[in-house]
């Protein structure tokens, strides 16, 4: 592929890749550590916010965020035509 | 039957299980005994990874941290899973393009230098050792304590499975054994957890039990649990950290770059056919990793109100208030035997009273309750899972369950260590260092002899720990995150750190972090040889220890990015290779060429 198509795909990965690690990261280091205390006032059924985020949620939004990078790569991958086979 | 028998018969059906699965998955070329053969669908190497990933630590240590520390255990559960964030998007596909055999071997050949790919080596080592020793204890407690051999012969039996299925199938024998290792775990996991769930709470589901009210009650189980354990002074649940909001933020962070820089994972990505499976298998690993690392939470406080509230009947400090010694349940006599439980009547009153001796508070309330001291002079942490079926009143089978998972989960560990510390020797030492013109079948031939000599160090390591292991197990994570993490991620998304810059990074990340952990727990942590104390106030900024591979991390990323500005750049040639690995496209099987 050329030079310029090839750094284009690679600018689309990294937008991609930086919107995921910031999502990654208010989930986890923000709303589970950071700010913890003040979501802590607001109760998601028997779990104070903050808590839950730190013990449960950042979890489940990692797992979301992989999948969905692996799918949105994908749709770039074919635009970009350099996906496999 | 009775429970001996019947841990007999579980445990010896699900080794049977892996020694048939040995005999199937024979290895017969490098590329099987590397990397499976590179055919691995992403949904099983997914579970594979989720069993080796998950340890003993994961199954039996983890809940009970949990109970323990509450809030403040969070690192461990958003730092071993947030890593695989990492993985999935910044390394497992690119490495998989590249289409190496191990981790050294692509820091070799990315930085053009035999120097950085045995400095790789090293720290792959000094990581996977520390790490390994702690599973080898972990198989040999766990028979002396269930099986009622002497540890000893208990560690030899899990030397000599582990070495039937890693020396004869390799990467292709542990794979398919992870599976069902997996299966055998998760299992083992979570029917004690969906039985202790509907006991307190009527919901089966424990991620949702812990969230609901205590049955017949107006609370909810982390109120109530609140409410329980700062009436006998101990602290908050559900807000009080183990040394600080700075550190908990650092620890979480370098247990997170520790998972994604641990050459054991990082290699099972290298198993999948194609790029596209690499990210998708690093998020089917986290499904399966979740289905405990959710759990997890609510078997720690569901474990530590039930032992609470067994030995705190009544109110705080009123004459009933706390249960006879005579009247406990089974469960706490038989956990007494073991050792992992210790009474004390210092008051003589017959009653136990289990209270924060450390809080200057309650010991003022408790000389007014005519109470002499703490009197659970030992509660083990790893009580939380390993008697959470007796507490809950389950079978005998579910019992002999948690042993066989326990078991699964620290085998399937010790042997993806195992095979990566036995491939960094002969693929990346003897094939691709010392003797590069050996045949494929002497190098497979030098890979089981390789293996051999792992099992039989992690053995001798196992029957003689040395005084160091429990201390550097943790550590493992921060020497990760400060040495191969970052080499890693420059290589891939730094096309103009040359050598010299890479190799300076790891050396003085590693270095940075073995020099912080020495001066507090001392040197090779032999007591006294420390310069600094082990205290908070002697810490940097109050990050503990364990918790700083990530500022090594950050120590090895700036001496590179300096190193590379004043140093020439890679040549052109592995600036190519560099845009080569960057897309996805010409994947081909895993070589060792």
């Amino acid at each position: 592929m050329s030079n310029k198509s090839m750094a284009e795909y690679w600018k689309a990965n990294l937008r991609l890749l930086t919107l995921c690690l910031v999502i990654w990261f208010v989930a986890s280091f923000g709303f589970g550590i950071l700010l913890a205390e003040p979501l802590n006032s607001i109760m998601l059924g028997g779990y104070p916010l903050g808590f839950w985020f730190a013990q449960q949620g950042s979890i489940y939004v990692f797992l979301v965020l992989i999948f969905f990078y692996a799918w949105r790569m994908g749709k770039i991958d074919r635009e970009y035509d350099v996906h496999e086979d | 039957m009775d429970l001996t028998t019947l841990t007999y018969i579980v445990v010896g059906a699900t080794f049977a299980l892996y020694l048939g699965i040995a005999v199937w998955a024979r290895a017969g070329s490098t590329g099987e005994f590397y990397v499976a053969g590179g055919g691995v669908h992403p949904v099983a190497n997914g579970m594979a990874t989720g069993a080796d990933w998950m340890s003993a630590a994961s199954f039996i240590s983890m809940a009970g941290l949990i109970a323990y520390n509450g809030y403040g255990a969070s690192v461990f559960l958003m730092g071993w899973t947030g890593g695989y964030v990492l993985l999935a998007m910044l390394l497992a596909p690119y490495l998989r393009k590249f289409g190496k055999f191990t981790v050294p071997e692509f820091i070799g050949d990315r930085y053009y230098s035999q120097t950085a790919r045995i400095v790789a080596v090293v720290c792959l080592i000094l990581a996977s050792i520390t790490y390994v020793i702690g599973q080898m204890k972990g198989i040999g407690v766990a028979f002396s304590r269930f099986l009622e051999t002497d540890y000893d012969t208990g560690l030899f039996i899990g030397m000599g499975i582990v070495f039937f299925y890693s020396v004869l199938g390799g990467m292709k024998g542990i794979t398919y054994t992870q599976i069902a290792q997996y299966v055998v775990l998760i299992f083992a996991y979570t029917v004690p957890a969906v039985f202790i769930s509907l006991n307190i709470t009527g919901n089966p589901f424990p991620q949702l039990g812990l969230g609901s009210t205590v049955t017949g009650t107006e609370l909810t189980v982390l109120e109530k649990l609140n409410m329980v354990i700062t009436d006998l002074g101990f602290n908050d649940y559900t807000t009080s950290t183990m040394s600080g909001k700075l550190d908990m933020f650092v620890y979480t962070l370098t247990l997170m770059i520790g998972t994604a820089g641990l050459p054991h994972v990082i290699v099972r990505f290298f198993t999948v056919p194609k790029v596209a499976d690499a990210r998708k298998s690093a998020g089917w690993a986290l499904v399966f990793i979740a289905a405990l690392y959710t759990t997890a939470p609510a078997v720690g406080a569901m474990a530590r109100l039930n032992l609470m509230q067994t030995i705190q009947i009544g109110e705080v400090g009123s004459a009933e208030g706390n249960v006879k010694y005579d009247e406990a349940p089974q469960w706490f006599r038989n956990w007494e035997k073991t050792g992992l439980l210790k009474f004390e009547d210092k008051n003589g009153d017959g009653r136990i009273q289990y209270y924060n001796e450390k809080n200057p508070e309650m010991v003022k309330k408790a000389a007014e309750y005519g109470w002499a001291g703490n009197e659970m002079t030992k509660v083990d942490l790893d009580i939380m899972v390993l008697a959470n079926p007796e507490i809950a009143q389950l079978p005998n089978w579910v019992i002999a369950l948690v042993v066989a998972g326990g078991l699964a989960a620290a085998l399937s560990t010790a042997a993806g260590l195992l095979l990566a510390i036995a491939s960094a020797i002969s693929h990346d030492l003897l094939k691709g260092v010392f003797m590069p013109s050996i045949s494929e079948k002497a190098e497979l031939n030098a890979g089981r002899v390789a293996m051999i000599g792992a099992i039989l160090m992690a053995g001798y390591f196992g029957l003689h720990p040395p005084g160091f292991a429990a201390g550097t197990v943790a550590i493992a994570f921060g020497l990760a995150a400060a040495s191969i993490f970052p080499a890693l991620m420059m290589g891939i998304f730094a096309k103009k750190v040359g050598s010299t810059a890479a190799i300076a990074g790891m050396v003085s990340g590693i270095g940075v972090t073995m020099l912080y952990v020495f001066q507090h727990k001392g040197i090779m942590f032999i007591p006294g040889t420390e310069f600094l104390g082990d205290m908070g106030a002697n810490w940097f900024f109050g990050i503990s220890p364990n918790a700083f591979g990530a500022v090594g991390a950050l120590v090895n990323f700036v001496v590179a990015f300096a190193i590379a500005k004043v140093t020439a750049e890679p040549p052109e040639h592995i600036q190519h290779l560099v845009e080569e690995i960057r897309i996805p496209k010409g994947a081909g099987a895993a070589t060792g060429h």
